[in-house]
């Protein structure tokens, strides 16, 4: 299999680290007014999202570009995709024009891992499914290091649809790598047991308040409409047991940070007030995202 | 033209035969089972070192023709049955159009007449179309031919067409086969509900959807008094529930597959679709329960759900791939490895589990090395080497999670009405 990055699951923790210790230093050049290092000039990229996807499609080309990369973005409508062409064959025609790597996005778990096993053009997965979504994990970890000296120790709350989250499974497998302890928190039919047999250090809890209490982070999952094939829980209640809202802050440490991986439903995973309270870094994880994919970009083929 | 094998051990469960001797064969039918046979006119097998059974039966394959024949067709499928040791197989409906009526059972009859190596039975369909709404015509399908009733891969969900299915199958003396499935409950579900389709992100199908479907058709048996058999069984609370209402006289019967008692869910290499299928593999509790149940007796047969799909087909992302795999030149093999090896059932066991056990479900007359039976043999050794090159088989399809897999025994020869059918290199 060449080397690309599937997942966080398969990766060790040295691994991880050095992406993070290298996107620490992409992280002053967001601020700067020449953005551009020449590190892959002369390399090509190409993503591939089979799903609608803004932040992390966008934040892939500026990665890219920022690094001098060429990009070139494609998406399923208005492609060979809508014509009805299978995805090994898509894949195969694009692995035909050698980029350097593929980007991808797609629906169905596994699709990247798939691919990877008949193609020679490294896969960077760009969320799979609910399966996995490495970069959101290593730029949610890059984030609660900007806040926290280490990950070690820390009290995770992960709120939501955690059965059908891919960034719930990635932040999972990092934040257990190095020592955080998590817990998953949403409807039962969301919630299934086997959850905690994901990582070490995984708690399991229907009760908001019980996920939240002596929390260092909060992270609050998008309910993901699109991936529900039925009502696995009354929409009607959803915010009012799983919305997060000011009050519950206090129950958290008192600098815990609120983190979305976006985009945000206000009003239905969490209020208003809280997407902008000051301890949400909902927007830092966005800037980081285009940190911590340079770092991925620069691994992979660098 | 005759033949005459010699020197094997001859198991023949059915007339209580374990000894070395010789088979003779003539006329397409059995002749006689003793040692020191000879016939001046027949071609000698020597069967030393091997067992020599009565020819195995595979009672639920899916032979795709009519209508799918890219994936399958009735003289591939047979090759293939030939191939791993089986001389009759007994083929589902789900083909296109779908066997439930006189039609296409007479076809599928014709065909295989004509076509193929191994005897072949149809499976006429529980419903129309298999739509689970109308009853198909169930007497004529049988006088055509058909063997059994069964709405495989597409369960009837209604309760009460089932019912009046079981009492119509009854009326004509035809066991009814169910692939056991709540299809609300399995709904989206592409593998075992479990730790591993939650770390892989892929929907589940929860050991339950079987088990309720199996629950209710052991009521509905009860209440109509039909013969009613159990496909692919792969849940421990099924097998449990079948061991029940045998032990409460029911007619009741099942099968499984080799996939079922030798592999689990967590074997499945991650998001390959050759261990995709239905039932899914399951969790290790149910392996073992299966394993137990094949032991105790609870399980009679072995069957291999043989379901031919094309290459095209199964590179696909794993959820749009179809479901099923292709089991007939594996299955004797996984038996000795997984079952007779490490000592869980005797040699004398496996045989019953591949003739007399699915012979009492599909009452076919055979499945027996008796003076006058039919003349199939299965010539097979518990030692024999070999690897398992999905490319090299009969099959037309390549779907199989065992390629390149290395085997300690395995079908040797096949004989089928008198007429060697298959031989393996030697």
């Amino acid at each position: 299999m060449p080397a690309g990055l599937l997942g966080i699951e398969e990766l060790d923790r040295a691994e991880i680290e050095a992406i993070l210790t290298r996107a620490k230093d992409f992280q002053p050049l967001q601020t700067q007014s020449v953005k551009k290092l020449d590190a892959l000039r002369g390399k090509m990229i190409v993503n591939l999202f089979y799903e609608a996807s803004t932040r992390t499609r966008t934040s892939f080309e500026i990665a890219a570009k920022r690094l001098s990369a060429d990009a070139v973005s494609i998406t399923a409508a208005g492609s060979s995709v809508s014509k009805g062409e299978s995805l090994v064959d898509t894949l195969n025609t694009l692995a035909a024009m050698r980029p350097d790597a593929i980007v991808m996005r797609h629906a169905a778990s596994g699709a990247p891992h798939f691919l990877a096993r008949h193609l020679p053009t490294p896969i960077i997965n760009a969320g799979d499914g609910t399966h996995e979504h490495p970069t959101q994990a290593l730029l949610d970890a890059r984030t609660i290091l900007d806040h926290r000296s280490a990950l070690e120790g820390l009290r995770v709350a992960i709120i939501g649809d955690i059965l059908h989250s891919r960034v719930a499974r990635s932040n999972v497998y990092l934040l257990s790598k190095f020592g955080a302890q998590i817990v998953l928190c949403g409807p039962a039919s969301l919630l299934p047991p086997e959850l905690a047999q994901l990582a070490p250090g995984v708690q399991l809890t229907t009760d908001i308040r019980e996920a939240i209490r002596d929390a260092d982070v909060i992270m609050m999952l998008r309910v993901q409409l699109e991936r529900q094939h039925e009502a696995a829980f009354p929409a009607s209640e959803y915010f009012r047991f799983y919305g997060l809202r000011l009050e519950h802050l206090d129950l958290a440490k008192p600098d815990a940070i609120v983190m979305h991986p976006g985009p945000i439903n206000r009003g239905r995973e969490l209020s208003s007030e809280v997407a902008d309270f000051q301890r949400s870094v909902i927007l830092n994880q966005v800037e980081n995202g285009i940190a911590v994919r340079m770092a991925v970009l620069e691994k992979v083929i660098g | 033209m005759a033949i005459l094998i010699k020197n094997g051990r001859v198991i023949d469960p059915a007339s209580n035969t374990d000894r070395v001797a010789d088979v003779l064969i003539s006329e397409g039918r059995v002749v006689g089972v003793s040692p020191n046979l000879s016939a001046s006119n027949a071609e000698v097998f020597d069967a030393t070192g091997l067992i020599v059974a009565p020819g195995f039966i595979d009672m639920h394959v899916h032979l795709r023709e009519p209508g799918f024949e890219h994936a399958e067709t009735i003289e591939s499928g047979s090759r293939a049955a030939a191939a791993g040791g089986f001389t009759s197989i007994c083929c589902m409906p789900n083909t296109k159009p779908v066997n439930d009526s006189v039609t296409v059972t007479s076809y599928i009859v014709e065909r295989a007449r004509r076509n193929a190596v191994v005897n072949v039975f149809p499976i006429g369909a529980i419903t129309k179309g298999s739509e689970g709404v109308e009853l198909a015509a169930i007497g004529s399908m049988k006088a055509a031919g058909a063997v059994a009733i069964s709405d495989d891969g597409r369960p009837v969900m209604n309760s009460r067409v089932m019912r009046r299915a079981m009492e119509f199958a009854k009326s004509y003396d035809l066991p009814v086969i169910d692939h056991c499935e709540d299809l609300n409950l399995s709904a989206g579900g592409d593998m075992h509900e479990g730790a591993k389709s939650v770390r892989l992100g892929l929907r589940g199908i929860p050991a339950a959807a079987e088990d309720v479907m199996v629950a209710r058709d052991l009521v509905l048996a009860q209440l109509t008094g039909a013969r009613y058999h159990v496909a692919h069984i792969s849940t421990r609370y099924a097998v449990a529930m079948v061991e029940y209402a045998r032990q409460h006289g029911l007619p009741v019967t099942c099968e499984t597959t080799p996939h079922h008692f030798a592999l689990t869910d967590d074997d499945m290499a991650p998001y390959d679709s050759n261990y995709k299928m239905k039932p899914p593999l399951r969790a290790g509790c149910d392996r073992e329960a299966v394993t137990e149940g094949i032991v105790s007796g609870a399980i009679g047969a072995i069957a291999t759900d043989h379901a031919p799909h094309p290459g095209s087909e199964k590179m696909q992302e794993f959820e749009s791939c179809p479901f099923g795999i292709i089991g007939l030149e594996t299955a004797i093999a996984l038996t000795i490895e997984k079952l007779v090896h490490p000592g869980k059932i005797t040699l004398s066991r496996m045989v019953e589990l591949f003739t007399t056990g699915p012979e009492s479900v599909m009452r076919l007359g055979r499945g027996t090395l008796a003076p006058d039976a039919p003349g199939d043999v299965t010539v097979f050794s518990p030692d024999v080497n070999w690897t398992y090159d999905v490319n090299q088989s009969f099959s037309r399809s390549r779907n199989s999670p065992f390629d390149g897999r290395t085997f300690r025994g395995g079908p040797v020869a096949t004989i089928v009405n008198g007429e060697f059918v298959w031989r393996r290199e030697r």
